[in-house]
């Protein structure tokens, strides 16, 4: 039964890892920016929502409403201000740049906030789980952000697939110089594609502060773990994306359940086999971002 | 050095002068080697703590060196070189726990950490550019979380290195001096000659346009796979160098992600793409570090925020400003045209 367990607490944190992944696949997708600050900006996210939750009570599932919004505006302020500018100085740069801001992010956090690690209260959801069998049980809390992760998802693709904006996305990540002569304003799609991903990492980050908890140098490990998820799935391909996250998740909920100490490891051995492997990752990429 | 070159116009046949080296290489090169000899002699001169300051900034210098090989010339951007870093240390740290010398372990640190990186390059080569740089990132974390799981290597919590401690410290502080310099020099004296050879010729082209390159006949891939190994080579040299300098290494210090910022910040504000970078790069890095030691967490944000800025609006960095403002090279890796204008009869014109 522990077996079983630990696979379901593994498909239940691949949902986690899924919502991060899914902001650094449709930034590298449509903007071909693969943003190194992704982790911190997910923990900035969370700050924010601790500041929110101080500042008017809301109670903290409900603080998204205000943070998500708030980052996607910041999230297309970013692509506009500093991550298109480095990209028209080099594809490269922007590796540089957003590896700096994840410095900086940190450091400023550890000086404003201190070094303390953090996490929401909500209330009685916290012990509260579903009871399967007697044995298996799931928290609310897991089940909550699995389904956050697949409603992400499906209103990604299907926003993606059926609007005007959507497509246009889509047009300037195949190929942005043809959407540019068709009438596209490119470096506002990436800002729009941007505000989506920032969206999406806020919602991210406030996860993480249900699941778990967060402090200071908390996103290079959720960076990590996101980019593992996008790999493992399959570059470029939204669902490979939940498939990536929950096989990762489930590698290291088992080899946690095989040695305690070793579960981060076995996710990333399961990582580098399917790079040895199947670079292209598991599933075949279908949408173009 | 010197070869006469035809021009390519027939109709008026001028005589262009190539050159590898200006004046200004030569002094500077000069000014090198009497710098190498000067600082040979500090130890004699100076107190400790002048000399561990500057083992500190050699070390430095070396990893800043090795990382803007792979970036400045390959167009890889690796944030996983500390994997390589923690391998030189504990490749040392294993053959002085077997007996033997730690400062005789060094070049068995830098072979041991050039052969892993053969077999890991096969794997992080399959990631593009873009996904290279957290694809690194994942080694450098799985080396770490490998090696804490061996206990007589201090797990988690560290170890001292033995095989030092009846050296008297003195002798020792002078020794471990020495050792960095040496390895300093010869960092930079590799990437010369790297650059300079042939393969320096493919790797300048690579980095100027990466498809052209290829489409001329440059094995890129392989090319790039050399300065990965002698990258990571250059990186255990460090490595083992720290290990010999505080006698001791904490597993998660030693693979922190804090030496490839060091690195990227130091080469980033030096000048990527150039050898003079990286040096030039240490002491920026070194001035902003002690003017805001006593704040903590600030220095990191100030050179973070610099870096930041360096690469979107000077990237080519500080050497790069200086370089192309004055016409000087100390390292000379490019060639230099002279045309026989009498109007000009001192300037040459870069060709790297």
């Amino acid at each position: 039964m522990n077996w079983v367990n630990a696979v379901i607490q593994g498909v239940m944190l691949g949902g986690l890892y899924a919502l991060f992944a899914c902001g650094l696949s449709l930034l590298f997708g449509v903007v071909r920016v693969v943003n190194l600050a992704h982790g911190d900006f997910a923990v900035l996210a969370a700050y924010l929502a601790l500041v929110v939750i101080t500042a008017t009570h809301v109670p903290a599932l409900l603080t998204f409403v205000i943070v998500a919004p708030l980052f996607a505006l910041f999230g297309y302020g970013v692509q506009r201000l500093i991550i298109q500018k480095s990209l028209e100085v080099s594809p490269l740069t922007t590796l540089l740049v957003t590896f700096g801001l994840s410095v900086v992010i940190q450091n400023a956090l550890l000086v404003f906030a201190s070094a303390d690690s953090h996490s929401f209260d909500v209330g009685r959801l916290t012990s509260a789980s579903l009871r399967v069998t007697p044995e298996l049980s799931i928290a609310y809390v897991s089940l909550l952000i699995f389904f956050t992760a697949v409603i992400v998802l499906v209103g990604l693709q299907l926003f993606l697939s059926n609007t005007a904006m959507g497509r246009s996305i889509r047009a300037a990540a195949d190929d942005q110089e043809a959407a540019a002569i068709a009438g596209v304003n490119t470096r506002h799609v990436f800002g729009v594609a941007a505000a989506i991903a920032f969206a999406t990492v806020a919602l991210a980050g406030l996860a993480l502060g249900t699941y778990s908890s967060f402090d200071p140098s908390a996103g290079p490990p959720r960076l990590i773990y996101a980019f593992e998820a996008v790999i493992i799935g399959g570059v470029g391909s939204l669902w490979g994306t939940l498939v990536g996250g929950i096989i990762l998740g489930v590698a290291q909920t088992v080899g946690g359940q095989i040695d305690p100490s070793g579960g981060v490891l076995a996710g990333h051995l399961v990582f580098l086999a399917v790079l040895a492997l199947r670079p292209q990752g598991l599933i075949r990429a279908r949408l173009a971002a | 050095m010197t070869t006469g070159l035809a021009a390519s116009d027939q109709s008026a046949p001028r005589a262009v002068r190539v050159t590898r080296a200006r004046r200004s290489s030569l002094w500077g090169l000069t000014a090198v080697v009497a710098a190498v000899i000067g600082l040979a002699t500090l130890p004699y001169l100076v107190y400790a703590d002048v000399t561990d300051f500057l083992i500190n900034a050699f070390i430095l210098l070396v990893l800043a060196s090795m990382w803007n090989l792979l970036a400045g010339y390959c167009g890889l951007i690796s944030v996983g070189q500390q994997a390589y870093v923690g391998v030189g240390a504990y490749s040392v740290l294993v053959l002085a726990q077997n007996g033997i010398n730690p400062y005789a372990a060094i070049p068995a640190a830098v072979l041991v950490a050039g052969l892993i990186a053969i077999p890991v390059s096969f794997l992080v080569f399959r990631l593009r550019a873009e996904y290279f740089a957290i694809g690194t990132w994942v080694v450098a974390e799985v080396f770490f979380l490998a090696l804490i799981r061996v206990r007589s290597l201090g797990g988690g919590t560290g170890t001292s290195l033995p095989g030092l401690s009846l050296i008297d410290p003195a002798l020792r502080e002078a020794f471990t001096y020495w050792c960095a310099l040496v390895i300093a020099a010869a960092a930079l004296l590799a990437s010369y000659l790297l650059l300079s050879s042939r393969m320096g010729l493919d790797l300048t082209a690579i980095r100027d346009n990466e498809v052209a390159a290829r489409s001329v006949g440059v094995r890129v891939t392989t090319a790039q796979r050399i300065v990965y190994v002698v990258s990571a080579a250059g990186c255990g040299a460090g490595g083992a160098l720290l290990i010999i300098s505080q006698l001791n290494v904490l597993a998660s210090a030693i693979f922190s992600v804090q030496w490839s910022a060091k690195m990227i910040f130091i080469s980033l504000i030096g000048g990527v793409g150039s050898i003079e970078g990286p040096i030039l790069g240490t002491g920026i890095f070194f001035a902003i570090q002690q003017s805001l030691a006593q704040l903590g967490a600030w220095y990191l944000i100030l050179v973070g925020t610099v870096g930041i800025f360096v690469a979107m609006f000077l990237p080519r960095g500080v050497w790069g400003l200086i370089s192309s403002r004055f016409h000087i090279q100390v390292f000379p890796v490019g060639y230099w045209l002279h045309e026989p204008h009498p109007a000009l009869p001192q300037r040459g014109r870069e060709k790297s």
